[in-house]
Parts: structure tokens; C-alpha cells; sequence
């Protein structure tokens, strides 16, 4: 096998892009955040006990403050030193921060417009057989209904970096959801990031497959895959931005294409799948079926993935709801 | 008390007053107020705005101004008549309270110069106003951050985690209120769920502690003068004050929580806080 220059050339920028991208979501929003810091000293790393950023901020100690394992006074301090002219990034797990810190974030944060970053991990089942109180499944619903809150929901360590920087600069209030393990790189190489604009990874016009988180997305990448062996041809579309919307996107979706599948480890209510309908229902309205978590609370316990298989969360899943959408309206 | 003028105390005392009978005009109006814990708050209010916090009420955002957040977002009532009294807020806008269309809700809402923050969930002050103290250390500008809380309030959590975090972060900066007027919706704090000894407590989670008459104009200016403590602690004021204080026959009442002043009501309500003040001064 002979290799030509252009493709070496190719190789060593994979293997770059992916020894830069492979570690966990969170490691990499770690480093960005650390490189923001340095360069603007008003950000400030707002621990809540969650384990490496004490060292990652010893350089920079007037940049870190951990307020103990408090997430109500995290979200709280948080708003009031962004208020006072400093831009915190408040570090905790996801449930930790949508559900027990709920209301210092519609009140505090939401309400005032304020620029605090919520940095929170083990988003969806990510937590695996640290068991359910670790797991955020309705975190996303719970956002969603916050004005003024941009919520994003990056699907490998690639976007994760993009999104760190991507929502630097926001004037209001950024809620950005990781998980907890390193999940399978999705993109190979650059492309374009911008807040509020899916990321389409196939075309196709029978079926548009909307998919939110790692896990999610890749899985609605092998589905269409899947489809096409059977001759259907779907779009896929990497919904990274839960709030606000791509509503365009998801228009052409459900006018080009006969109906809309969403993927997301949340469950099937009020998240992705919740949102989506809203946004087609006035104006294109089309079948939309949703796979996720099923509206139940569930002890199983299990690795991220196997939860997300016993939870009906699979690639042959969504490629069955594709089909049927497909198949009703030949 | 040294150090203090008779002129400013004086003052303070008829503006305070003032501030009281805007109060009631409050409780009479369509929807009632919070009167009591109003009535309580209304000299820790008065001498904060009128001599306490270093702020400009023709430039409410000055960037090294004191932050000041009411905590306890029901005594709205008292907050709307102090920043009217001292030039935030045109004076009589306290007259459109509660009204549709109005700026001022029963519990303050945020764009109202003055408000830093809209409050009436109880337990959110102390961790913003510590973000704050945070920022002023951070961005090296003079800044102090005051809250005032209810005592009924310090039962919500919340609160004790940004003590703890606070007095750990040694910010010096920070100054709490508690305006312990004893007493909650369902009774007295001692029978509901008991808050003493509540010196001790904050004073065993790392906070220098001053109990004071939360009525006395001359030993709250004195107590504010001793600020920042000189062990580098946050400070709180146990303000000891009398719910619906200034109004006899609302005085340390359990009714008098939330209550909405009939007419009859209103202009008893007035002579009795007259005829006390025309016995103090």
C-alpha cells in the first residue's frame, strides 16, 4: 500500500485533531476555559466541589473560588459576581444544577439576563452506575423554559471546545451540558460552529433525524446509515443548541422531508423531542416520533451505554420510527 | 453615643417616619402589604440609604457603589417609600404600588433604580450579595455588599451554605442585616422553628456579630461606623426590632404579616403612628 503526500499529510492532522479531541467532553472545556482565563481576567472558576479544578486554577488563585458542595449559593454567587462585572463559570453536575438549583437559576441567573456559564457534567445517563440521582434526564426540559438561558449540548469533545468558545462572549446566561466519560469523536476534522445553528451530517429527503448529545448523535449517524441500506435517504441534523432553536432548520426538515425523528438521552418529555414539536406545530406540522428516555424512573443499574440501550435509545430504534414515518406516507 | 450627630439622627428619625406613613398609604391601597415586616425594617432601611451605603441615587449603576439587596423582598413597602425618600424614585411614585402598569410589585421587581436585584424568594440575598463582595475583592474596586434578611428567613438552607462560604472566604466586605422581629406567618420564630441562640450561631460559622436596637437611629450609625471588622470577618447586625413597629395597634402582632387597611383601618392606623412620634421627639 503506498500512501501519497496529500494523505499523509491527512493522516498526521487526524491523528492531531484526535489526540486533541479524545479526552472527556469536560477535560476539553477545561482547558479552553483555562485559556479564556488567562486572557480575561474578570472570568472567574466557581467550583462546588467537583474534583481537578483547584489545580487547574492554581496558577490563576485569584480566578477561583469553590463555595463547598452548596449549589444553590453556587448559582447564587455566581449571579451576584456577574452582576458586579465578573464573568463566573460555575462548575456541577447537571441534576445538581437544573434540579436542585432550579430557582437561583430562573431567579437569579435567567431572570437578570446575567452572563454566568453553567458548566455541568454527566448530562443524560453519562453517570451511569453512579445510578439515577446522578443522572440528568430532565435537565433539558427544565432549561428550556428559562428565557433569556442559551443551553447547549455538545456531541463530542470537538464541539465541546467550540461551544466554550463559542458562548465566551454571550452577553446572557449559558447552560452547557457534558457528559462524564470520553464518548467517540464525531467530527474528523474542522467545521463551522455557530450557537442556535444545527450541524447537518446527512442529506437526504425522506426523513430528517434531529439528535441532541454524544451519544444520540452518533447513533442517528448509523441510522441513517442503516436507512440507506434499505433505500430510504435521511437527513440528519446535529442539534447541538437546545434553547435557542434552529426552528429553520427543523421547518425545511419537516417541509422537504415527510417527518422528523429526535434522539436525545433526556426523556421523551419536554426536552429535544418536546421541543421540536412545538416548533414545526404552528406553521409545518409533521409527524414527529421521539426516541428517549421512557417517562418512568428506572433502578437499573448500568454503563452509560447499556442504559441507553435498555432505554430503547439505539441506532436500530431510530432507523424502526424512520422507517414507519417513511412507510405511512409512501 | 460618640461620634454620632444629634442633627442627623434627628434626621433620620423624621425621615424614617416619613417612610412609615408611606407604608401604611400602602397597606390601604387596592392589595395590601406586607405591613408588619415593613413597619420593622423601616429604620434599618432608612439609615442604610441615608447614611450607611455610598451610593448616588442620580447614578444608580456608579461603578464603585455599596450593593444593597433586600433579601427580604416582601417589606417592598419600605423599600419603595426609602428610595423615594432619598431620590432614586420620583417620591411619590410609592402611590402607583401594586396598581396594573406599575413598577412597583409586591415584591421589587429588577429596572427599579435602586434594585440591584428582584427578591421575594426567601434565602437568595446572602449568596448574591457574597458574588458581589466576591467581585468588588476581585476587580479591587472600594465596594460592600449589604443584605437585609428577614429572621423568619434564615430557616431556608440556603442561606447557611453562603455563611459558610463567605466567612471561609474571609470577605470583609459583606455585611448582613436581620431584621429579628421574632416573628413568621404561622406565629413567633421560637415557636415555629427556633432560630436562638442565633448570636452564637453565626458567630460559630466564623462572622463577627453586633446585636443591636434595630430601632435605635444613633446605635445602628455607631454600629455601621465600627465596619469593616477588624478580624477581616463578615459582619452581621442582629438588628433587634418589633414587627409593625411604629403603628400601636399593629405592634408585635401576628396579624399584622400581610394586611390590607380598610379606610376605618388607615386613619387609625395613622394617629397611632403620629401620636408616637409626636411623644418621641
Amino acid at each position: 500500500v503506498t500512501h501519497t503526500a496529500e494523505e499523509t499529510t491527512a493522516d498526521a492532522a487526524g491523528t492531531e485533531w484526535a489526540r486533541r479531541y479524545e479526552a472527556p467532553s469536560r477535560e476539553v472545556c477545561r482547558r479552553a476555559l483555562l485559556e479564556l482565563a488567562m486572557a480575561d481576567p474578570r472570568i472567574m472558576c466557581v467550583d462546588s466541589d467537583v474534583g481537578g479544578l483547584e489545580d487547574l486554577f492554581a496558577d490563576l488563585p485569584d480566578q477561583y473560588v469553590n463555595v463547598g458542595i452548596a449549589e444553590a449559593n453556587l448559582i447564587g454567587t455566581a449571579a451576584g459576581m456577574a452582576a458586579a462585572g465578573l464573568i463566573p463559570y460555575a462548575h456541577t453536575l447537571s441534576s445538581f444544577a437544573a434540579a436542585r438549583a432550579c430557582e437561583q437559576i430562573k431567579v437569579d441567573v435567567a431572570g437578570n439576563n446575567l452572563p454566568v456559564r453553567i458548566i455541568a457534567t454527566h448530562g443524560g445517563l453519562s453517570a451511569g452506575h453512579y445510578g439515577p440521582t446522578h443522572h440528568a434526564v430532565e435537565d433539558l426540559a427544565i432549561l428550556r423554559t428559562m428565557p433569556n438561558l442559551t443551553v447547549v449540548v455538545p456531541a463530542d469533545g470537538a464541539e465541546a471546545e467550540r461551544a466554550v468558545l463559542a458562548t465566551a462572549s454571550l452577553p446572557g446566561p449559558v447552560y452547557l451540558r457534558l457528559g462524564r466519560a470520553a464518548t467517540p469523536l464525531l467530527y474528523r476534522g474542522p467545521y463551522e460552529f455557530e450557537v442556535g445553528r444545527a450541524v447537518p451530517l446527512a442529506d437526504g429527503d425522506d426523513v430528517t433525524l434531529v439528535a441532541t448529545g454524544p451519544y444520540p448523535v452518533g447513533m442517528a449517524v448509523l441510522a441513517a446509515e442503516l436507512l440507506a441500506g434499505a433505500g430510504i435517504h435521511a437527513r440528519v441534523l446535529n442539534m447541538h443548541t437546545v434553547k435557542p432553536l434552529d426552528v429553520e432548520a427543523l421547518r425545511r426538515a419537516a417541509t422537504q422531508t415527510r417527518g422528523i425523528v429526535t434522539v436525545e438521552d433526556h426523556l421523551v418529555v419536554g426536552g429535544l423531542g418536546g421541543a421540536v414539536c412545538e416548533a414545526v406545530a404552528a406553521t409545518s406540522p409533521c409527524p414527529v416520533r421521539r426516541v428517549g428516555v421512557p417517562d418512568r424512573f428506572s433502578d437499573r443499574v448500568g454503563d452509560e451505554r447499556d442504559l441507553l440501550t435498555a432505554a430503547g435509545i439505539t441506532p436500530e430504534a431510530i432507523a424502526s420510527e424512520a422507517t414507519a414515518i417513511v412507510s405511512a406516507q409512501p | 453615643m460618640t461620634g454620632v450627630e444629634p442633627e442627623l439622627v434627628e434626621d433620620l428619625a423624621e425621615r424614617a417616619y416619613r417612610v412609615r406613613g408611606r407604608v401604611l398609604e400602602m397597606g390601604a391601597s387596592a392589595e395590601g402589604t406586607h405591613l408588619g415586616g415593613s413597619l420593622s425594617a423601616a429604620d434599618l432601611l432608612t439609615v442604610l440609604y441615608g447614611a450607611v451605603l455610598r451610593v448616588r441615587p442620580a447614578e444608580p449603576d456608579w461603578p464603585d457603589r455599596d450593593w444593597f439587596v433586600l433579601s427580604k423582598g416582601h417589606a417592598a413597602a419600605a423599600l419603595y417609600a426609602v428610595l423615594g425618600e432619598f431620590g432614586f424614585i420620583p417620591a411619590d411614585e410609592y402611590q402607583t404600588y401594586a396598581r396594573p402598569g406599575s413598577r412597583l410589585a409586591g415584591h421589587p421587581l429588577r429596572g427599579v433604580e435602586g434594585v440591584e436585584f428582584p427578591t421575594g424568594s426567601l434565602g437568595h440575598g446572602l449568596s448574591l450579595a457574597t458574588g458581589a463582595a466576591v467581585a468588588a475583592r476581585r476587580l479591587r474596586t472600594p465596594a460592600r455588599a449589604f443584605v437585609l434578611l428577614g429572621d423568619g428567613e434564615l430557616q431556608e438552607g440556603s442561606v447557611w451554605e453562603a455563611v459558610m462560604s463567605a466567612a471561609h472566604q474571609r470577605l470583609d466586605n459583606l455585611v448582613a442585616v436581620v431584621d429579628r422581629n421574632g416573628w413568621q406567618i404561622t406565629g413567633r420564630t421560637e415557636e415555629c422553628v427556633s432560630l436562638e441562640p442565633l448570636a452564637d450561631r453565626w458567630r460559630s460559622f466564623g462572622w463577627a456579630v453586633a446585636e443591636v436596637d434595630g430601632h435605635d437611629i444613633a446605635t445602628l450609625l455607631a454600629t455601621f461606623a465600627r465596619l469593616p471588622d477588624p478580624a477581616g470577618r463578615p459582619t452581621v447586625v442582629l438588628a433587634r426590632t418589633a414587627k409593625g413597629r411604629g403603628v400601636p395597634m399593629l405592634e408585635d402582632r401576628k396579624k399584622c404579616h400581610y394586611v390590607k387597611l380598610t379606610p376605618q383601618m388607615y386613619h387609625r392606623a395613622s394617629v397611632g403612628l403620629r401620636n408616637r412620634r409626636e411623644r418621641q421627639s
